[in-house]
Formats: C-alpha cells, structure tokens, sequence
C-alpha cells in the first residue's frame, strides 16, 4: 500500500502537472506567451498625401522619357531579354523532356523489383485490399509517421503565431457577436443542414475503408475537416464548440499521434530484428482486417481532420 | 476517353494561364479551384482515385477556403465596397 502524499508534494510532480493539462485546467502558453490581436494602423491623411506627392515626383523625374534617352533604351533592352530568357527557358526544359524515357515503357527504370514485389506479394504480407494504402502504411510507414509528425509541428507553429488569448477573444465577441462569420444565411445554413451529415459519413467511410477501397487515412480526414469547416460557416463557432472545442481538439489530436507512435514502434521494432509481430491479419476483403493498417487509418485521419479545421478557425478567428 | 483527357488537359493549361493573369485576387482563387477540380478529374482518367479524393478534398477544398480566409483578412476582397461607394457618389 502506498501512502498518499500530500498536496503540497503532490503539486511538485509531474503527474499533476499532466492531469492538470489533461483537464484543462491551466493551458502552458497563457501569460507566458504573448497572445494579443494586430492592433490596425491609423494612418494620418496628411501624411498619405504628402506620401502621393513624394511618389509622384520621383515618378515625374524617373520616367521623363524625353530628358532621358538612356531609359527608353534600357527598357526596351529589359522587355527583349526577359521574352527571349523565357523562350529559352521553356526550349531548354523541352529538350530535357524529350530525353526522358515514354511513360509504360518496361524497360524504364522504375520498373524494378520494388514495384515488382508491392504487386506481387503486397496482398499476402499486409492482407489489404487497396495496395496503395498497404503500401504507405506498413512498408513505408515510418515515412507517414514522419508526415503526421509534420503536420502536427505545423499547427503548433501556426497556433503559436496566431493564436489570441481567450479573454480578449470574449471581449472582441461581446462587442460583435457575428465579427467572424457570415450572416446567419438561409441558403448555407439550409445546404449545410443536408450536406454535413452526409460529409461525415462519407468521411468516416473513407477512413474505415481505407485498407478495401480507395482513399485512406489522409483523404478521409481532409474530407472530415472540410465538413467541419463547412459546419462552422454556417452555423458559427459558439454551435460548433458545443461538441468540438479546444480541449477535446488537444485530447483527440495528441491520442491519435501517440497512439500511431505506440503501434507503429511495435511493428518497427519487430520487423526490424525479424520477430514474429502478433497482429493477426484476417481474411483480406472483411472489414476487421488487414492488421496495423485499419487503426493507423483512424490515427491519420483524426489527425488530418483536427489539423484542416484547426487551420481555418486560426486563421478566422484566432482561436479554436 | 482520349479526346475527354485531351479536353480536360487544354482546359488545365486554360486555368493555369489565366490564373496569373487574372488581376482580381478573388477570381484567381476561384479559377485555381477550378484547375485542382480538373486535375482531380484527369487523375480518375489515370486510374488513381486514391489522389483523386485527396486532390479534391484538399486542393479544392481546404486550400482555397484557407486562401479565402486569408484574404479576408488582408482586406483583399473589396468588390462590394467599391459598388457601394461607386452608387453613393451617383
């Protein structure tokens, strides 16, 4: 049995620290990172004007074709090299083309035994219906994860850039609720009512088929945030944060990269040193099959998802 | 089917000129989304939909909304005010 520590203690170690996040209750970035609006330049007009003014002159004494002979000369000498480096650019870039080997041609380099082996035994060793998504997520899954990773960096990066604190973004909604979205527009607002649910659907099929038909993790997910996307225009962020909203953003986001992570070590780890993996493979063409492939499909496309329409609200509107 | 490729192909090369050519910023957008709406189509015709749906989803989609949002935001789209003001002065 282990004894409880007391609170004082219990606030020093890092667990507390990760429910703490976990829950949401204290989000690392406010008051230590600067998270204010652009404020919008106020321009004097005196000073455009006397801008205008400067602009012209130096125009008028630039450009006076007739004290100038040098000028013309030179600009027509610009006009004549820049057509006749562009024609030689695009002769230059043809003739390389036409030193490329015809496309089908089964002599052409990329006719190897790479190729060869995906084909011809790409069904047997990862049991998927779709070669293309066998292909990416489990003989080339390190590059995904490498991908995911990128696009996980990406929306730190833009949260960090244009993300506004949370007060001030009250305020600015206080002040004017719909600043942000359209107007409330019966024509979207109707079309968005038909159309979302059947995008989410479509999605979701997308992702769970993604080892039988074509698409995947990556398309499916893109199609999930454009619906989500297309949602929030039509009915404003407040609908949206009712079931999407910047905890449960942080909580699918992170699970769905860890959990890809968690799977894909394992399967590195044992192909790597020949070890017999034990996820089982099924019978290809059934929807619970196809091993590792289906939940990192899920993985990505959670992931894709939550990325697409972080970018948008960010963008928009500064938060999620 | 050839002569559909050779269609959808002209109409690609179409797009990309006049997007760099089109001097409203708003209707070069709409034009690009046109152009990844073909080429999604020309990659159905190379029997590769798995491209097909990302190409539509993402460059039809996602990127030109992000366009959209961006030039909102750099007060790129001024159509309507410029009307406005053209029938107050009338």
């Amino acid at each position: 049995m282990s004894k409880p520590k007391p609170q004082k203690e219990y606030e020093k170690t890092g667990a507390f620290h990760f429910f703490r996040w976990l829950s949401g209750c204290k989000d690392p970035y406010v008051g230590e990172v600067e998270m204010k609006p652009q404020k919008e330049e106020v321009v004097p007009e005196s000073t455009i004007l006397e801008r205008m003014n400067e602009r012209q002159m130096i125009r008028d004494k630039v450009y006076d074709a007739e004290n100038n002979k040098g000028l013309v000369i030179f600009h027509r000498i610009y006009v004549a090299s820049a057509i006749l480096f562009c024609i030689a650019l695009v002769g230059l870039l043809l003739y390389t083309v036409s030193y490329l080997p015809r496309t089908g041609n089964p002599s052409n380099p990329d006719n190897n035994e790479v190729a060869e082996r995906y084909i011809e035994s790409g069904l047997q060793e990862t049991g998927a219906m779709n070669i293309v998504s066998g292909m990416i997520l489990t003989y080339r899954a390190f590059d995904t994860f490498g991908e995911t990773n990128v696009l996980f960096i990406a929306t730190c990066c833009v949260m960090i850039l244009l993300m506004v604190d949370d007060s001030i973004l009250k305020k600015q909604e206080e002040k004017n609720d719909r600043r942000f979205e359209p107007k409330n527009d019966a024509i979207l607002q109707g079309t968005a009512f038909v159309l979302c649910p059947i995008i989410f659907i479509f999605g979701i099929y997308v992702i769970l088929n993604g080892h039988l038909s074509p698409g995947g993790g990556f398309s499916g997910g893109a199609i999930l945030g454009a619906g989500l996307i297309l949602y929030v225009c039509a009915f404003g962020f407040k609908k949206t944060q009712q079931f999407f909203n910047e905890h449960i953003y942080k909580v699918a986001k992170i699970t769905a990269l860890c959990m890809y992570g968690l799977i894909g070590t394992y399967f590195y780890i044992t192909g790597a040193n020949g070890i017999e993996n034990h996820i089982p493979l099924g019978i290809p063409g059934h929807i619970l099959s196809s091993g590792i492939i289906l939940p990192i499909n899920i993985c990505v496309g959670l992931e894709v998802a939550c990325t697409m329409y972080a970018f948008y609200a960010l963008f928009r509107r500064g938060g999620l | 089917m050839t002569i559909f490729q050779y269609i959808l192909l002209g109409f690609l090369v179409v797009c990309a000129i006049s997007v760099s050519f089109s001097k409203n910023l708003l209707n070069s957008i709409l034009i690009y989304m046109s152009y990844s709406l073909v080429m999604s189509l020309i990659w159905v015709c190379l029997e590769s939909p798995d491209l097909a749906i990302t190409e539509a989803a993402v460059g039809a989609g996602v990127t030109s909304i992000l366009f959209f949002a961006t030039l909102k935001k750099i007060h790129g789209i001024q159509i309507e005010k410029t009307e406005k003001e053209g029938e107050d002065h009338e």
